[in-house]
């Protein structure tokens, strides 16, 4: 690693911290955008006046919104993250399991379309043109252009309704041996692979492709070396590079996915506790999931810039 | 080098005979069509709709598909082909909007920043970078929660989602068009900032942009029947086809159709779209 690749990751770094903060800015004043008098909100109609005076004063309401943003991002950075409005519990008690909750769901789907994704992305990419190569693109561009909640009822008509294999639209808490667990995992899983497996194909197979039509390969080709040999000791491992950004910027679809799984699984993890949140209008809590969200975007984002600076050889 | 083969390819086009000089191929052509109706359907719903949409006319509710009610019936007994129908103006016609503003103020503010170029396009491009680093559906809801659904709050939002998209694509192609020599010609006879974009730049990017407009209609479409299923979308009275399926979500277990038809309408929009934009003929898509 040289003087070179260094300043290219430490500038990446570097607006990725900017842009969280514009992304901070856009998200607190997005919020308080909100029409009305939050303390007149909070104490209904029916308050006296003297009463939403005193909680204005109480929550800072008075003070400029620059000073209540600067307030609200220390807090965050002190790991103090405000008190929900709808039943005045610290944020970060409301988000704590529940992020724990959606990390797992995350996890799990990484862990099955990654593998997935790869072997049908690089063998598509490999048998380019066949009958094989045609089905997989027609699949993947299927999956893509339908929404997301599609994809969840299909799979419910499927599994829960015709082959009565998994309970339909049912989330049990409680979870007693292994087939609980796989019960429970078992359809969001399965609706969230889809979705992610679909874009991850697609950008691993461009990138394969891409290197397969480099001079190189085809040098290759020309002296004799078999298409094994060619795809897995030529074309691989430089095309890795775009395909663990292509993997990273994948992932990044989970954010998207895991809200509508969520809310129609009924999973407890923190999309639905922010869904939820925004159908009461609890804005610190809105405020912290949305923060959280941005945040594993952009982390997932830079990672997968980073991975592309890195793996590329004419920077070395 | 780009004014060569633009004008070898409009020969060979003239000399294939055909008069419009595009080249459609059968799965574009269906893709094309699907879109056509389903703008017509939108456009003439109130015309050609069974039954009215707010009215109960089926006594059973969930009802399966039969003779009297086409594609069954929803959760209160109403008619689905009507919903659906009528649906459709509020999919195709957001969407729509949405995707003008988007791709109007992507474009020419991504001309201006390849044109001008220097702190502007730094600013303008940070900016619009960060705004893209905000996951979509996570705006949507951000905004619903802080100003309310309505239709003009729902077109604004989706369209400010996709400018930053719009505007990357609009500036790459001109960043590109920007090197060439008419360009830097025009510049020396002392051509307007203003002339350059409209006379030299966009007839250069315009095929491109169009398709790109396609793509991100998909997108919009998507979206919208999203934040619509989550219930922060189009609100009822009103439906489109995104709150049919939030509606009718109960019907699921029983595997009524009412579920299944209004997400069948937008994968029929979007995949066409997607068919039609990867059939396009190749003197549109690649005039760049």
């Amino acid at each position: 690693m040289n003087n070179r690749v260094l300043s290219l990751v430490l500038s990446r770094l570097l607006i990725a911290l900017i842009t969280l903060v514009i992304v901070s800015f856009a998200v607190f004043f997005a919020t308080t955008l909100l029409p009305g008098d939050t303390a007149t909100i909070l104490l209904g109609q029916a308050a006296t006046p003297e009463a939403v005076e005193g909680l204005r004063k109480a929550m800072h309401l008075d003070e400029p919104a620059l000073f209540r943003f600067l307030r609200w991002i220390v807090g965050l950075l002190q790991g103090d993250l405000g008190t929900s409005y709808a039943n005045e519990m610290p944020v970060a008690d409301l988000i704590g399991g529940r992020f724990a909750n959606t990390l797992k769901l995350a996890g799990v789907t990484a862990l099955f379309s990654v593998p997935i994704a790869l072997t049908l992305g690089i063998t598509a990419a490999m048998l380019r043109g066949s009958l094989y190569d045609r089905a997989v693109t027609v699949l993947t561009i299927g999956v893509i252009s339908v929404p997301e909640f599609m994809i969840a009822t299909s799979a419910v008509l499927i599994f829960a309704v015709y082959l009565k294999w998994l309970p339909a639209l049912s989330f049990a808490n409680e979870v007693h041996s292994l087939s609980d667990m796989l019960r429970i995992y078992a359809m969001p899983v399965i609706t969230l692979t889809f979705v992610i497996a679909a874009q991850m194909i697609r950008m691993t197979r461009a990138a394969v492709i891409e290197t397969l039509n480099t001079p190189y390969v085809e040098m290759a080709l020309l002296k004799g070396a078999s298409r094994p040999r060619m795809v897995f000791r030529h074309a691989l491992p430089n095309a890795l590079g775009p395909i663990v950004n292509a993997v990273a910027l994948s992932l990044s679809y989970l954010l998207g996915g895991v809200i509508i799984v969520e809310t129609i699984f009924n999973y407890p993890g923190i999309a639905k506790l922010m869904v939820d949140a925004v159908s009461t209008r609890d804005l610190p809590l809105i405020q912290s999931c949305a923060m959280i969200f941005c945040l594993g975007y952009l982390l997932l984002i830079t990672t997968a810039d980073i991975i592309a600076i890195l793996s590329n050889p004419r920077l070395r | 080098m780009t004014m060569t083969t633009t004008s070898t390819s409009t020969t060979s086009v003239r000399k294939s005979g055909n008069r419009l000089g595009y080249r459609f191929n059968v799965v574009g052509i269906l893709g094309l069509t699907v879109i056509l109706s389903w703008a017509l359907v939108a456009v003439f719903a109130p015309l050609i709709i069974p039954y009215p949409v707010g009215e109960i006319v089926d006594l059973d509710y969930f009802g399966p598909m039969s003779h009297d009610f086409w594609l069954g019936s929803d959760y209160l007994g109403r008619d689905m082909l009507s919903r659906i129908l009528m649906g459709a103006r509020y999919t195709v016609g957001i969407s729509l909007a949405a995707v003008t503003i988007a791709c109007f103020s992507g474009v020419v503010l991504g001309m201006i920043a390849a044109v001008a170029g220097g702190w502007l396009d730094t600013i303008l491009s940070r900016f619009l970078d960060a705004l893209n680093s905000i996951p979509s559906k996570l705006f949507g809801l951000v905004v619903v929660a802080a100003v309310g659904s309505s239709i003009p709050v729902l077109i604004l939002t989706l369209s400010v989602i996709y400018i930053p998209g719009a505007y990357r694509f609009a500036r790459a192609l001109a960043v590109n068009i920007n090197a060439m020599d008419f360009i830097t010609v025009a510049r020396i006879r002392g051509e307007s900032t203003w002339y350059l974009i409209r006379s030299e730049i966009l007839p250069n990017i315009v095929g491109p942009v169009l398709a790109d407009l396609g793509i991100r209609f998909v997108f919009i479409v998507l979206l919208l029947s999203g934040l619509s299923f989550l219930g922060l979308g189009v609100q009822p009275p009103y439906a489109d086809w995104g709150a049919l399926v939030r509606e009718n979500i109960g019907g699921l277990p029983f595997g009524a159709p009412a579920v299944m038809f209004p997400s069948l309408a937008i994968a029929s929009l979007t995949i066409s779209v997607n068919l039609l934009i990867d059939n396009l003929p190749q003197k549109i898509r690649d005039r760049a």
